[in-house]
């Protein structure tokens, strides 16, 4: 039984102009100790997913789901108590802006203890220990120093160490981390990552990690789900994703990576993911994809079996040739 | 922190300044002649009346007038009340404790029942509270004061027979007043019914002089409170797994609280028009009642003493407020 199992998770905005579906179907699975990477471009639903799975969207969100089950309880019927009591416990998340991601109003320890004291029966003292080991954990220096500090005299780097702590502060079973480089200078974005890969390994928990970075994939997950508006397009193991994408999406996204280009151009893809006034009739990625016919733009395409990566596709790529004949 | 009390003390300096002149300018600005109204309709002799103009210095030029004011003032001295000839400054602080304790019950009403209501209209927005608590603000804002505490008599002591209609306390209580705060005397006299009758006596000039503010601070609170609810950190704190007590109350508000202490502090200058309002209608004897008197018989040092005095207590709560701002937000500390 995989740790989390998301069974066709959909979630709608209500808006002005009426409702808009950002995350359409969705499945996810993460297996313990498993590294599962979300890739996807700006608008795709990557975050709105995970945010979703976590009830921490605005209220403006309905979320509908079969199923939500994380390590034997369905996270979508539970109740508000049982939910907070395994959010921030067992599934503990990470953001993108980890400045802003932190209370100005309190200090550094004030929050990694109230994390600690929302869950753990630990007295004031145990609390204040946990929290310098903690911080020792993710590698800051003079951990007392900076329990002390208030978030606004902190870096990014450290900030986001610092959500880190907090985030495995009960030891969580999965962490999601959304894009937690983003905000990052570079040199910082390469010491995150490892730390968060070293905390992986140190502790065996899952870790879904949601990036547009395919470098980052590259050099982190154990597999590979890709989305595009909403909808997830494929799912593979890192190296047949990158060694052969079935989506022709995915082949599109590798042969951006400046590493693969042949061409003194970046290649690149046309146009944008579709919002919510231009959503295509068939396929959503038709109007962009170069193997696209007729029957693609009408017709919604279904999932291809495991070995063609589940590829939301009519015609899947084998070796980068459409598979025509197959459908 | 210090540094920074006494960086804002510098700026009292020419605020002081400025204030002293606008409340030397505007009693003198009003027509109307002091010593023709204190003669009263006999009318008096031209030579008397140039002997007045000597004696209370309005012979001399403004700026040799304004110069004699300030050097009072830096004494401690705000001259002496034209018409009762008693120092403006006992004058104003034998009934400077009516107004305080008034304003401060309102402000205490303001925010205790104006927090609570801003905070559950913006985590309920959109939905039937937060638009009932928002137009029932609206009302009490457009309302206008003196209506409205007709409106309060008549139903609470007219028709009911609640409250009473005036006052600060029932005549049938006698003790003495030392600190001033009816509340205060009343518990120390220790007299049956006293406190009850003091209490009774607050009740309705507290709500006609709060509505107001409530109405502000609910409005201020819900606005604060919706943009706050929509920062990362308070997606962190729920990604924690926290009760929504502590979320709202905790997380958000802390930070919610900085635009709406601003407003309480400005609420203070408001409360002080107000008062004058709703002392002149509940027969309260306070400072607003005894300036519209001042004005009324163009007392002009009771009026310009009371004005400075009102404006440096506007000054004290708006320093207190930015030294709350610092306690609140770090980051301004520095």
């Amino acid at each position: 039984m995989p740790l989390l199992d998301v069974r066709n998770l959909s979630v709608d905005f209500k808006t002005a102009n009426g409702q808009f579906r950002a995350v359409d179907g969705v499945d996810v699975q993460v297996d313990v100790g498993d590294v599962l990477a979300i890739v996807g471009e700006s608008g795709s639903g990557k975050s709105v997913s995970m945010l979703a799975l976590m009830g921490l969207l605005p209220w403006t969100a309905t979320i509908t789901a079969d199923s939500m089950m994380f390590d034997g309880v369905d996270l979508s019927t539970a109740s508000d108590r049982k939910r907070r009591s395994i959010i921030g416990k067992d599934v503990a998340m990470i953001f993108q802006e980890p400045m802003s991601s932190l209370n100005p109003c309190f200090t550094v320890g004030f929050q990694l203890r109230e994390a600690l004291k929302a869950h753990l029966p630990l007295s004031r003292r145990e609390r204040q220990k946990r929290a310098i080991e903690l911080l020792e954990q993710v590698g800051l220096p003079e951990p007392e120093r900076r329990l002390r500090a208030f978030p606004h005299q902190l870096s990014g780097g450290m900030c986001q160490r610092v959500m880190i702590a907090m985030a495995i502060a009960c030891k969580p079973k999965l962490l999601i981390a959304d894009e937690p480089t983003t905000a990052l200078d570079v040199t910082i974005q390469a010491q995150i990552l490892e730390l968060l890969l070293d905390l992986q390994k140190d502790t065996g928990m899952a870790l879904v990690l949601i990036t547009h970075d395919m470098g980052v994939v590259a050099e982190t997950a154990q597999r590979v789900s890709v989305q595009y508006a909403g909808q997830k397009v494929e799912e593979q193991g890192v190296r047949d994703l990158f060694a052969s994408p079935h989506h022709p999406y995915t082949s599109a996204l590798l042969d951006a990576l400046p590493e693969r280009a042949t061409t003194k151009h970046l290649p690149s893809i046309p146009g944008v993911v579709p919002g919510q006034f231009d959503r295509p009739a068939g396929c959503l990625f038709s109007p962009r994809c170069q193997y696209a016919d007729d029957h693609c733009r009408q017709v919604k395409p279904g999932t291809a079996s495991e070995e063609l990566g589940h590829a939301r596709c009519h015609y899947p790529l084998i070796k980068g040739v459409p598979q025509r004949e197959a459908s | 922190m210090l540094n920074f009390i006494l960086r804002r003390l510098g700026t009292f300096i020419p605020t002081f300044i400025g204030v002293s002149i606008v409340s030397f300018l505007f009693i003198r600005l009003l027509p109307g002649d002091p010593i023709l109204l204190m003669a009263g309709e006999r009318g008096m002799t031209d030579a008397r009346y140039a002997e007045l103009m000597t004696q209370f210095g309005f012979d001399q030029p403004l700026l040799s007038q304004y110069w004699d004011y300030l050097k009072g003032i830096l004494q401690g001295d705000l001259g002496t009340s034209f018409k009762t000839k008693r120092p403006v400054w006992d004058e104003f602080f034998a009934l400077f404790p009516a107004t305080l304790e008034l304003s401060l019950c309102a402000i205490i009403f303001a925010v205790v029942l104006g927090l609570p209501a801003g905070i559950i209209a913006a985590v309920k927005r959109g939905k039937w509270p937060d638009q009932a608590l928002m137009s029932t603000a609206l009302v009490g804002y457009s309302m206008p004061i003196f209506w409205w505490a007709l409106l309060l008599i008549i139903l609470f002591s007219g028709m009911l027979g609640w409250t009473p209609v005036s006052g600060r306390i029932s005549l049938m209580y006698f003790f003495p007043t030392d600190t001033g705060f009816m509340l205060i005397d009343s518990l120390r006299s220790g007299q049956d019914g006293a406190f009850a009758s003091a209490v009774q006596h607050l009740i309705l000039p507290t709500i006609v002089l709060g509505t107001i503010p409530l109405a502000v601070i609910a409005r201020q609170t819900r606005s604060a409170m919706l943009e706050v609810l929509s920062e990362d950190y308070v997606r962190t704190a729920r990604a924690k797994g926290l009760g929504s007590m502590r979320v709202n109350g905790l997380h958000a508000l802390r930070n919610a609280l900085i635009p709406v202490i601003t407003v309480i502090g400005l609420s203070v200058g408001t409360l002080m028009a107000g008062a004058i309002l709703t002392e002149t209608i509940f027969s309260w004897p306070g400072i607003g009642k005894w300036m519209v008197e001042g004005i009324n018989s163009r007392d002009y040092t009771a009026v310009q003493g009371g004005l400075l005095m009102i404006a440096v207590i506007v000054m004290v709560v708006n320093l207190v407020v930015d030294i709350l701002y610092g306690l609140i937000n770090p980051k301004i500390r520095k």
